[in-house]
C-alpha cells in the first residue's frame, strides 16, 4: 500500500451519531427519567389516618424520595414511583402502614 | 528528529509527554512498571504539567482517567496481564461513553502459573468491550502508536478509547534506537483536546450512564459500532499524515512484507512478527515465496486489507500467541470470519505464557505449511495446531 489514502467524509454522519450519542448518554435528573417504577411494587404501603401520629419517620426513611409531608400532616406517597419496599412500614413507630399485596 | 536510544516503557513516556496529557493515573504491574515511574518522574520535575493521582486498584486508575476525560482532560494509564483484567468492567463504561483515553497495555500472560512473559491472551481477552487496539512491533512504533492514539480517538468522527499493546520485555524492557520527533512539531501535529459538548464540572448537574430504557442500552452499543467502523477511516488517514509527517515507512492497519508475488501468506501481530519476517527471508532464499501480513491493529479488525491479500494467495497461516478456548486463535478466527471461508487457513497457537519463538521457530512452521499445503494434505477446512516442540510428537 503506498502513501495514499482516500479522504472520506464522515463529518456529518459523526455529527448526527454525537448529537443522538449524548442525548441518550446522559440524564437530568427529572421525575421518571427511568419510566414508572412503581410498576415494580408488589406490595402498597397503605397509611392508616386514624393511628398515624404525623411524625414524619416514614418521610425521613424513604430511600426513593416519594413520600410527601409537612410537620404535623400526613403523609402522601406517591404511588407512581414508590416501589414497595416496605421501609416506611417497618419503622413507623405506631404501625400505622400497612403492606398490602397489590390487586387486593 | 533526534535519534534516542529507549526501552519501549521509556518510549510510551516520552510520547505521553510529549502529547502533554493532563491525569496520569496507574498502578505499577510488571513489565508496565516503567512507564508510570518514568511518567511520574516527569510530573515530579516538572518536565509534564499533569495531574499524577495514584490509586489503590486499577479499577480505580480507570474510573479515575474516565471522571477527568469527561471533564474535558486528556488522560493516560497503562497496565497489564491480571490488572488489566482487574479493570474490566471499567473497560466497558469508558468504551460505551467514548471517552478518548488512551491505556497502554504491556502483554503479559494470564495465571496460572505465575508469569511475567508476554503472550496476547489479557490484550486479546477484552477485544469486545469497544477500545481502539494497537499493537506494536517496534520500540518506535510504540511511541508511534502512542502518539497516533490520542490524534484518532479524540478525533470527532471517532471519539474512542485507544489501547497501545507492546509485549512485554520483547519491548517493553528492550532497548532500540527511535527517531524522536521535535516536540514544537508534535505539538503542532496533536493540538490540545478538543472539548466535549458536554462537561463534567462542579455546578452542571447530570448523570452518565444512568439507568434507562433497554433500548438505550443497546443504542449505545450501536453508537460504538458506528464510531469503530469511522474509526478506520481515520486511522489510515492520521496514520498516513503521521508517516509523512514524521518519515515513517509503516502505517494503516496492516504491514505488508514481501506480499506482492507472495503465494503464502502468513499472518500474525506484536514482537515477533519480526522474527517471522526474518523467517520468510530465509525461506525465500530457499525459493518458499512466503509474505507477511502484520496487523498493526486488531479492533477495528482490518478486514478489508486481509480479505484483499488473503484471497490473493494460495493459503494463509495464522500465528496466534492468544486462544478462544474451545475455538481457536484468536486472530484466525477473526481472518476466517472475515474473509468468509473462501480462504484456505491454517492456524498454529505458539508462544503462550511467554514462550520464546525465534526466526528458526517460525521457518520450521512455515515450511511445514507449505509442505503440508503443496502435499494436499492441507484440506480447504480451517483447523488449529498448538506449536509445542519440546514436547515428543507435536
Amino acid at each position: 500500500m503506498g502513501l495514499v489514502y482516500e479522504p472520506v467524509d464522515l463529518e456529518r454522519e459523526a455529527f448526527e451519531d454525537l448529537r443522538g450519542f449524548i442525548e441518550k448518554l446522559l440524564s437530568k435528573p427529572a421525575p421518571g427519567s427511568a419510566g414508572r417504577t412503581g410498576a415494580w411494587r408488589l406490595y402498597r404501603p397503605a397509611v392508616d389516618a386514624g393511628r398515624c401520629i404525623k411524625c414524619g419517620i416514614c418521610w425521613l426513611y424513604c430511600p426513593d424520595d416519594v413520600i410527601s409531608w409537612a410537620p404535623k400532616g400526613l403523609p402522601i406517597i406517591d404511588y407512581s414511583y414508590c416501589k414497595g419496599c416496605g421501609i416506611c412500614s417497618s419503622v413507623c413507630p405506631v404501625k400505622a402502614i400497612d403492606m398490602v399485596l397489590e390487586g387486593e | 528528529m533526534k535519534v534516542k536510544v529507549l526501552m519501549g516503557n521509556t518510549a510510551v513516556a516520552e510520547a505521553v509527554r510529549m502529547a502533554d496529557v493532563d491525569v496520569v493515573s496507574a498502578y505499577p504491574i510488571t513489565p508496565q512498571t516503567i512507564i508510570v515511574e518514568r511518567i511520574a518522574d516527569m510530573v515530579e520535575r516538572g518536565e509534564l504539567k499533569a495531574r499524577y493521582v495514584r490509586v489503590e486498584s486499577e479499577h480505580s486508575a480507570l474510573a479515575v482517567v474516565y471522571g477527568a476525560s469527561a471533564s474535558g482532560a486528556r488522560v493516560f494509564t497503562a497496565t497489564s496481564s491480571h490488572d488489566l483484567l482487574y479493570m474490566y468492567e471499567m473497560l466497558w463504561w469508558v468504551a460505551n461513553s467514548r471517552l478518548p483515553i488512551v491505556m497502554a497495555v504491556v502483554t503479559r500472560a494470564i495465571g496460572p502459573p505465575w508469569s511475567i512473559h508476554s503472550d496476547h491472551q489479557d490484550a486479546l481477552t477484552v477485544r469486545d468491550a469497544g477500545w481502539i487496539m494497537g499493537f506494536a512491533s517496534s520500540v518506535e512504533e510504540a511511541f508511534d502508536i502512542t502518539l497516533q492514539a490520542y490524534r484518532v480517538g479524540e478525533d470527532g468522527r471517532v471519539l474512542l478509547p485507544v489501547m497501545v499493546a507492546l509485549d512485554g520485555f520483547t519491548l517493553s524492557h528492550t532497548s532500540e534506537p527511535v527517531r524522536l520527533p521535535e516536540e514544537s512539531e508534535v505539538r503542532e501535529w496533536l493540538p490540545p483536546r478538543e472539548p466535549l459538548p458536554f462537561k463534567l464540572e462542579p455546578g452542571s448537574y447530570f448523570s452518565v450512564g444512568n439507568l434507562g430504557p433497554d433500548e438505550v442500552a443497546m443504542e449505545l452499543r450501536w453508537y460504538v459500532w458506528r464510531a469503530m467502523e469511522r474509526a478506520k477511516h481515520v486511522m489510515r488517514e492520521v496514520s498516513v499524515d503521521y508517516a509523512r509527517r514524521f518519515d515513517r515507512s509503516t502505517h494503516s492497519l496492516v504491514e505488508e512484507f514481501k506480499t506482492g508475488d507472495a503465494r503464502y501468506l502468513v499472518v500474525l501481530a506484536g514482537a515477533w512478527s519480526g522474527d517471522a519476517m526474518e523467517a520468510a527471508d530465509m525461506l525465500r532464499d530457499e525459493g518458499y515465496p512466503v509474505g507477511v501480513a502484520r496487523l498493526r491493529y486488531i479492533r477495528p479488525f482490518p478486514a478489508e486489507e486481509l480479505r484483499e491479500l488473503a484471497t490473493s494467495v494460495r493459503a494463509v497461516l495464522v500465528i496466534d500467541r492468544a486462544v478462544s478456548m474451545g475455538h481457536m486463535g484468536v486472530i484466525a478466527g477473526d481472518l476466517v470470519a472475515a474473509t468468509r471461508g473462501k480462504v484456505v487457513v491454517k492456524n498454529i497457537i505458539a508462544g503462550l505464557g511467554g514462550v520464546d519463538m525465534g526466526p528458526e521457530d517460525f521457518k520450521s512452521i512455515v515450511k511445514g505449511f507449505v509442505e503440508e499445503y503443496e502435499s494436499g494434505a492441507l484440506d480447504s477446512w480451517f483447523y488449529a495446531e498448538w506449536y509445542m516442540p519440546w514436547v515428543r510428537g507435536r
